[in-house]
C-alpha cells in the first residue's frame, strides 16, 4: 500500500498554519477595533454605556494590530484577514466531511458522554497521561475539537459578517439569528476569547506532550503508528 | 525579577517582533494592494449575493434609540452656521452639479416639495456602536434624475459645511450607492427636524455602509467621473485624514 498514512493530512497541516497566522493577525487588530467602542450590547443597538453589558478594558499596544491606535489600519488587517480565515475554514470542513476526518477521528460515539467515561478521561488528563490507545483523539479532544472546528471558528465567520450592514441585505436572518447586531458584535468578542482560550490551552498541552515531536508532526505530517490504526478497526468492528 | 513580570515580558516581546513584521508588510505597496483587493472582493460578494437595490433593514417605530448620537462633527461652528440654525436654516441651498446637464440649486422648500421616503434604519459607526432613528427625505436618485446625470457621471460626492481639524468634510459614493431606493438626502429625523448634531439640515443616508459615509450638513452634490482630484483623493475626509476604507460596508 505504498508510505504509510501520515498522523496529520497535509490539507490539515496547511490549514493549521494558514489559520494559526490569520487566526493571530485577526485577533490583535480585533483588540484594536474593540479599543475604538469599549462597549458591548445586546440587541440591535446601543450607544452609550447605560446601554451596555460589559465594557472592556483597553487593550495596551504590545497586544494591538497596530500598536500605535490606527482603527483604519486594524480594520485594513481584519477586512484582509477574513478572506483567508473564512475561505480556509470551509475549505477544511469539505475536507473534513468527504476524507473521513470528522467520521473517523472527531465525531463523538453515544457511549462518550457517559459521565463515567468523562471522568475518566477528565482524570487521565489531569494526570497528564496523553496516552489514548487506539483512537486517534480522546474524547475531551473531539469536545474541543469540535467546539473549536464546529462553533467558535464559523460562529466568528457569521457572527463577524452579521455586523457588516453590507452584507445584511444579503441574509437578514443571520442577524436575526444572533439577536440583532450589537448581540452579533457581542457573540464576536465572546467567541473570540473563547479561540483565545483554546489557543493557550492547546499550546500548553503541546508543550506537555512533547513539543518537538508535535511541532516536527504538524509540520512534516509525521507518521501514523500502523499498530494502532489496526487496533482502532477491530475496535469498531466488535 | 519576578517571573509573571518575565513571562509578560518575554510574550510582550514575542508581540512586538510580530507587530513589527505586520507594519512592515502593511507599509509594504504588496500590502496596500492586498488590503485594497480584500475591500474590493468584499464590495463584489455583498453585491452579487443580494439585489443591488436590496434594502437595507427598516425597523418599527418602537425599536427607535431613545437618542440618535451625534459623531465626529457636532455643529459647523462658523457665524454663517449660527445665523443659519437661528433662521431655521430658511435659507439654506443644495447646489446640485458636476457632470450634470441641469445643475440646480434647491431650497429647503424645494426639497420638502419632491416625493419623501421615510424609513427607520439603523445606523452603524465604524467605531462599533448602532443607533436606530427614522428619516425623512427626498431619494438621491429623484434629485439625480431631475439634474439629469451625463454619461460620464462614475461617482456622487457629498460636499459639507463642516470642516474638521483644518479639512471640509466630504464624503462619495458610487453611482448603485447613489441610486438605491434608501439613499435619501434627509431633512428630518424622528419627525422632527434634523437636530444639528445629526447634520442640520441636510444629511445623506447610505444605508448599506457605516456612519462616516452618511454626510452632515450638505451643501452641494456634486457627480464626478473621477474621485482622485479632489482633496486627498481617496474619496472622502476619514480615508484621506486616517486612510478609512472607501467601500464601508464592512
Amino acid at each position: 500500500m505504498g508510505r504509510p498514512a501520515k498522523r496529520h493530512g497535509l490539507i490539515t497541516r496547511l490549514w493549521h498554519w494558514i489559520n494559526l497566522i490569520t487566526v493571530v493577525v485577526l485577533f490583535m487588530s480585533g483588540l484594536t477595533i474593540s479599543n475604538a467602542h469599549r462597549l458591548l450590547y445586546w440587541g440591535h443597538w446601543g450607544f452609550s454605556r447605560e446601554h451596555a453589558w460589559l465594557e472592556v478594558p483597553r487593550f495596551p499596544g504590545w497586544m494591538t494590530l497596530p500598536t500605535e491606535y490606527s482603527l483604519a489600519v486594524a480594520r485594513d488587517w481584519h477586512i484582509l484577514m477574513a478572506w483567508p480565515f473564512a475561505v480556509g475554514l470551509l475549505v477544511m470542513w469539505i475536507y473534513m466531511l468527504i476524507g473521513g476526518h470528522f467520521w473517523r477521528d472527531l465525531r463523538t460515539s453515544f457511549k462518550e458522554w457517559r459521565p463515567k467515561a468523562i471522568w475518566a478521561d477528565i482524570v487521565q488528563h489531569l494526570k497528564l497521561n496523553f496516552d489514548h490507545g487506539a483512537a486517534k483523539f480522546n474524547f475531551l479532544q473531539k469536545l474541543t475539537y469540535g467546539l473549536v472546528l464546529g462553533v467558535l471558528l464559523p460562529g466568528m465567520v457569521l457572527s463577524g459578517m452579521a455586523i457588516s450592514p453590507g452584507f445584511e441585505p444579503a441574509a437578514p436572518w443571520l442577524v436575526d439569528m444572533f439577536g440583532g447586531r450589537q448581540s452579533a458584535r457581542s457573540i464576536h468578542f465572546i467567541f473570540a476569547w473563547g479561540i483565545f482560550a483554546f489557543f493557550v490551552v492547546h499550546i500548553v498541552l503541546v508543550l506537555l506532550a512533547g513539543p518537538i515531536h508535535q511541532l516536527r508532526d504538524m509540520i512534516t505530517g509525521g507518521q501514523f503508528d500502523p499498530e494502532a490504526a489496526e487496533q482502532a478497526k477491530k475496535g469498531e468492528a466488535s | 525579577m519576578n517571573a509573571p513580570l518575565g513571562r509578560r515580558g518575554f510574550l510582550a516581546g514575542a508581540s512586538m517582533l510580530f507587530l513589527g513584521a505586520c507594519s512592515k508588510v502593511a507599509d509594504s505597496s504588496v500590502g496596500q494592494s492586498l488590503f485594497n483587493s480584500a475591500e474590493k472582493w468584499h464590495q463584489k460578494i455583498h453585491r452579487s449575493l443580494a439585489d443591488r437595490n436590496a434594502l437595507a433593514r427598516e425597523y418599527d417605530k418602537s425599536d427607535i434609540s431613545p437618542f440618535f448620537r451625534g459623531n465626529g462633527s457636532l455643529t459647523v461652528g462658523t457665524p454663517e452656521y449660527e445665523a443659519a440654525i437661528e433662521n431655521q436654516f430658511a435659507d439654506w441651498r443644495l447646489e446640485v452639479r458636476g457632470l450634470v446637464s441641469n445643475p440646480m440649486s434647491l431650497s429647503m422648500d424645494d426639497i420638502r416639495a419632491l416625493p419623501q421616503r421615510t424609513q427607520i434604519t439603523r445606523h452603524d459607526c465604524v467605531e462599533g456602536w448602532s443607533a436606530i432613528g427614522e428619516w425623512t427625505g427626498p431619494q438621491l436618485s429623484s434629485i439625480l434624475e431631475a439634474a439629469g446625470v451625463q454619461e460620464n457621471g462614475q461617482f456622487v460626492v457629498f460636499r459639507c459645511a463642516d470642516n474638521l481639524n483644518g479639512q471640509d468634510y466630504y464624503e462619495s459614493v458610487d453611482m448603485v450607492d447613489a441610486n438605491h431606493p434608501q439613499t435619501i438626502v434627509a431633512h428630518m429625523l424622528n419627525g422632527e427636524a434634523l437636530p444639528v448634531i445629526n447634520g442640520a439640515p441636510l444629511r445623506v443616508r447610505i444605508e448599506r455602509q457605516l456612519g462616516y459615509k452618511h454626510a452632515k450638513y450638505l451643501t452641494a452634490i456634486e457627480v464626478v467621473d473621477t474621485l482622485e482630484d479632489i482633496a486627498g483623493g481617496e474619496g472622502g475626509y476619514w480615508e484621506d485624514r486616517a486612510g478609512y476604507q472607501w467601500y464601508a460596508g464592512i
